[in-house]
């Protein structure tokens, strides 16, 4: 940070792009199966959107409802620029496709933000919700564009060859979106790097204050806005590629909330946050997806806890323990976190498995027996009723009383003089 | 012309059941300044317990003790959430409402299932009021017209009567110095959060045998609540009246009146295309009126955003 | 005679029909370290407010070195020059002290909208923020967040904000409100280092500050000046003492 000579700098902040790059290579030939590339191409296009997203919300202040819409919009002219490079009225390898999706993104983000940008707070969330509802509805209007409810699909493989690839295995897709990926990501680092990037942080702090040091928040924000979409243009052009099919879905409401989710879980306040939301939510989505249809109320439930309990997300629960660390007494944190973790773990597994019975009970009654956990057992039975009844109220009840340890803990481990917290 | 008379009714008893939404939406909003993007969820849940009591009970018991119920649940989510989050400042506070609403859709999926419910209005209720020419108004929907007219003669009784009422109309307009005036501030809000997300409940509760009790109905209505209420003015609750039966109208006319785009385009002069499923304008050659009803809102939003970002009736700065 | 760095001619503004600021006239000569005084609601704030431009005045002009500046945008009232402190504090919070200041050069340094430069490569632009946090003897706080500052640290760095891009007129808002004798002697010494060869206005309820720092003082009472003049000769003055300093010099 405090050096300014560019050369050193520029060595050593090239370092984290380096490993990141080569991580993305390895990645395929650790996780070979073609379900693992699958979800990691998928985390790959959540990456983006989130992180683009996290340029309105977390750098900019800015509380978006609508951010799907940008990545469909860009998705559903991928899908057509995709048709129209198939039937050869235009020359464009794959691999450029994305950028075409971004300045679909930016040119739409430009007419939206001409009129949204113009206040924060509850305006702007009003108008990305009505700007959203009205595209999602138009989606089943305008057939020509949006294919009504069945959407539009192309194939990718039909653009001419780049370097004799033609895109046809997923793996081949994967090393495409790690591309964009990586690239997109420096390009969003960088913005933060710049004038505009550091004032879109003053204006979220304090946009009067801002004003008052020369810039006018209106264009800070703009600018932040159009950048934003210029990314989610790009993650949607990913997807297009990716799924080779838009539908209304990938631009709905529903969508908007997901973007939303995946971003805060993982830290709004910090650059790499949505990196690791993105990461957790797609495999809690279809990891979790997979064993259980109550995902949506999982997730949707520990976003609530989040929002109230750790606003900063995973991201900044990690760079809350540095305090400790630099201050040497993380010694202090072991014990209290030792203790609770086991009366925590059975509260959870208790708690997730009541509910998981009742929902048997009440919605597939007619089977007797339920798998959880690997372990089969009788919903009839009163055991299972009892033992998770008692799970709950027992690991509540042990969690409760270990927490005011690690509170305690917490302040002692913490404690610097003179800050104000 | 008769036709015009019952879509006036309707649309009336459908803006009515709108102002019980945004009217509470408008309360929480002037006193807490959080839009609660919640409050269809409510609506909702209004809608199954009074399904789940009715199968116990009936109809009635489940319209006194239903709303009730929501009531407690939403002066809980208060107490217990909100307020919680209020510290952190209006953006989470959005974004704890925004999430709540889809947990609650999900909630209300995981005890009820995906699918409608069988709640019906009441047999006693189940006869046909009056009718006109090519039209009937069945009973139930002038029930329905009661209730709304009887919430709406209680809110301003209160608003312009009580006491408390005072001081809510005080806060319209100078929260911060009702809060300086020493009013027990957590308690008010709580009460204004509990009795706003109830009115939601009540609306619920009555327009869920004539409106389907389905898990998206909080979906469906939810955004045209807030376009009541952005429309009209944050804050303002004759705005919001106005607003909820001036969207009430227009979407009952619009869904009733089957106007093609195409006879506006042969009355123009150009002519109807022959194959008109590959022309390249055939959206627009078969757009219709009820078509494009659900999404007039949405554009009389942004237009009123863009260009009276107070709303049409707002005095406060959003 | 040389142009006034800021003048009011006749500034009036209402808010729905009560008149806060009824008339007010006010020249800074170049230079000069002015300081404004007056009971609480005289408007000293409101003035503040006027000229730059967070509130729209309702009749008459304001001047910024003979060039009419009334009702710009806060933004385009800082590009000209003029920059101001607030009373309560008003800093990026979640940002580091280093990042509060170099925000501030950015604009004066002609960076504007710019997203084609890196701003830690700009090696004026960083030196000179922290010069500047050397003068406000925030050094060891320099990566500090500005929201965690103590109170004292806050207001100095409210008046880096200020200071920072180089800006010809202050103005400054109660800049030692709530503070101990030593924060207060810490703050006014800050002022007058910083605000050397730069034109100075200054809203101040502490008469020692005021007698200390100003060439020439302005009583606001009521929205009016009712009197303007050195310090000996405010002190002097009937009107003064009668409506105001009266009361006040007793307190001190």
């Amino acid at each position: 940070m405090t050096n300014y000579s560019m050369k050193n700098g520029a060595i050593s902040s090239s370092v984290p792009w380096i490993i990141s790059a080569v991580i993305l290579i390895i990645l395929p030939f650790i996780f070979t199966g073609g379900g693992s590339i699958t979800i990691m191409n998928q985390i790959g296009i959540t990456i983006v959107l989130a992180m683009s997203y996290n340029m309105l919300l977390g750098q900019g202040g800015m509380l978006s409802f609508g951010h799907a819409v940008y990545m469909g919009i860009g998705g559903f002219v991928a899908v057509h620029v995709m048709n129209i490079v198939e039937n050869e009225y235009l020359w464009l390898p794959l691999p450029l496709l994305p950028l075409v999706g971004g300045l679909v993104g930016l040119g739409f983000a430009t007419i939206i933000g001409s009129f949204s940008t113009r206040k924060a707070g509850t305006v702007f969330a009003m108008i990305s919700l009505g700007i959203g509802e009205l595209i999602a509805a138009c989606c089943i209007i305008i057939t020509v564009f949006f294919g009504g409810e069945e959407g539009i699909s192309g194939d990718r493989t039909m653009a001419p060859p780049t370097f004799g690839i033609e895109f046809i295995t997923q793996k081949e897709v994967y090393f495409l979106i790690a591309f964009w990926v990586l690239l997109s990501t420096f390009c969003m680092y960088l913005f933060t790097q710049t004038p505009v990037g550091k004032m879109a942080n003053a204006v979220r702090d304090n946009p009067e204050r801002a004003e008052f040091v020369g810039y006018s928040m209106r264009w800070v924000r703009y600018v932040s806005f159009c950048a934003a979409g210029f990314f989610a243009g790009i993650a949607g052009a990913l997807f297009a590629i990716n799924y080779e099919i838009l539908t209304e879905q990938n631009l709905n409401l529903n969508m908007s909330f997901q973007v939303l989710l995946a971003t805060y879980i993982g830290g709004v306040g910090f650059f790499l946050g949505p990196v690791f939301g993105a990461i957790l939510f797609t495999l809690l989505q279809t990891v979790i997806g997979l064993q259980t249809d109550l995902w949506a109320l999982y997730t949707g439930i520990v976003f609530i806890l989040m929002v109230m309990f750790l606003p900063t997300g995973l991201t900044g629960l990690f760079a809350m323990h540095l305090i400790p660390l630099q201050l040497g007494r993380f010694g202090l944190l072991i014990k209290p976190y030792s203790k609770i973790f086991l009366p925590g773990l059975v509260f959870l597994l208790g708690t997730i498995a009541l509910i998981e019975l009742i929902n048997h009970v009440r919605h597939h009654g007619e089977e007797q027996f339920m798998t959880l956990f690997w372990i089969e057992f009788d919903t009839r039975a009163f055991l299972p009723w009892i033992l998770f009844s008692l799970m709950t109220i027992v690991g509540f009840y042990l969690s409760r009383i270990f927490a005011r340890e690690v509170a305690e803990a917490w302040g002692e481990a913490t404690y610097i003089e003179g800050e104000r917290r | 012309m008769d036709l015009f008379v019952i879509n006036i009714i309707d649309g009336l008893i459908y803006g009515l059941l709108l102002f019980m939404l945004s009217s509470g939406l408008t309360l929480i909003f002037s006193m807490m300044g959080v839009l609660n993007l919640s409050h269809a969820a409510f609506y909702m849940l209004g809608a199954y317990l009074a399904y789940q009591i009715s199968v116990i009970t009936g109809f009635w018991v489940g319209l006194i003790v239903a709303p009730i119920l929501v009531t407690i649940l939403g002066a809980g989510v208060e107490r217990y959430g909100l307020r919680r989050v209020h510290q952190y400042g209006h953006v989470p506070e959005l974004i704890f409402t925004f999430g709540l609403f889809f947990v609650i859709e999900e909630l209300v999926q995981y005890i009820w299932g995906r699918s409608m419910v069988n709640y019906s209005s009441p047999e006693s209720l189940d006869f046909i009021a009056f009718s006109l020419a090519g039209g009937t108004i069945p009973a139930y929907k002038v029930f329905m017209l009661l209730i709304s007219v009887g919430i709406f003669v209680a809110l301003y009784y209160v608003l312009a009567r009580t006491r408390i009422g005072m001081i809510i109309q005080a806060a319209l307009s100078y929260p911060k110095t009702v809060e300086a005036l020493g009013h027990n501030v957590p308690l008010v809000f709580m009460g204004v959060f509990g009795v706003g997300t109830g009115l939601a409940g009540l609306a619920g509760v009555i327009a869920g045998p004539s409106l389907t009790t389905f898990p998206g109905m909080a979906f469906l209505l939810g955004s045209i609540v807030f376009v009541c209420v952005v429309v009209g003015g944050l804050g303002s609750l004759s705005g919001a009246f106005i607003a909820s039966l001036l969207i009430g109208w227009l979407q009952t006319f619009a869904a009733s009146y089957n106007v093609g785009a195409a006879d506006i385009l042969i009355a123009m002069g150009y002519e109807f295309p022959k194959d008109v499923y590959y022309h390249p304008w055939r959206d627009l050659w078969t757009l219709t009126l009820p078509q494009i009803g659900p999404i007039l809102p949405y554009i009389l939003l942004i237009l009123v955003l863009v260009f009276k970002p107070n709303g049409l009736f707002g005095k406060r700065e959003t | 005679m040389a142009v006034d760095a800021l003048k009011l001619d006749n500034v009036t503004k209402n808010f729905s029909g009560t008149e806060i600021i009824r008339g007010l006239n006010l020249s800074v000569a170049k230079d000069e370290r002015h300081a404004v005084i007056g009971p609480n609601g005289a408007g000293k704030s409101t003035a503040y407010n006027l000229i730059t431009g967070r509130y729209q005045v309702s009749s008459g002009k304001v001047f910024l070195n003979g060039e009419d500046i009334t009702n710009l945008q806060p933004y385009e009232v800082k590009r000209k020059g003029l920059s101001r402190s607030f009373q309560i504090t008003n800093i990026f919070p979640k940002m580091s002290v280093f990042e509060n200041v170099r925000c501030s050069l950015l604009w004066a340094m002609g960076y504007k909208y710019s997203f084609w430069h890196m701003v830690g490569s700009q090696s004026k632009l960083n030196n000179d923020a922290e010069e500047i946090i050397e003068e406000l003897n925030l050094k060891d706080r320099r990566n500090t967040l500005a929201g965690v500052l103590s109170y004292a640290e806050q207001r100095a760095l409210e008046i880096g904000i200020t200071i920072a891009g180089g800006s010809e007129v202050i103005l400054l808002d109660e800049p030692t409100a709530g503070m101990s004798v030593s924060e207060t002697e810490y703050i006014v010494g800050l002022i007058r280092k910083v605000t050397e060869g730069k034109t100075l206005l200054v809203v101040e309820h502490d008469m020692g500050v005021v007698f200390d720092l100003a060439d020439r003082i302005s009583v606001l009472v009521y929205g009016e000046i009712i009197a303007t003049g050195t310090p000996t000769e405010v002190k002097e003055n009937q009107a003064v003492q009668e409506a105001y300093l009266g009361a006040a010099m007793e307190e001190h």
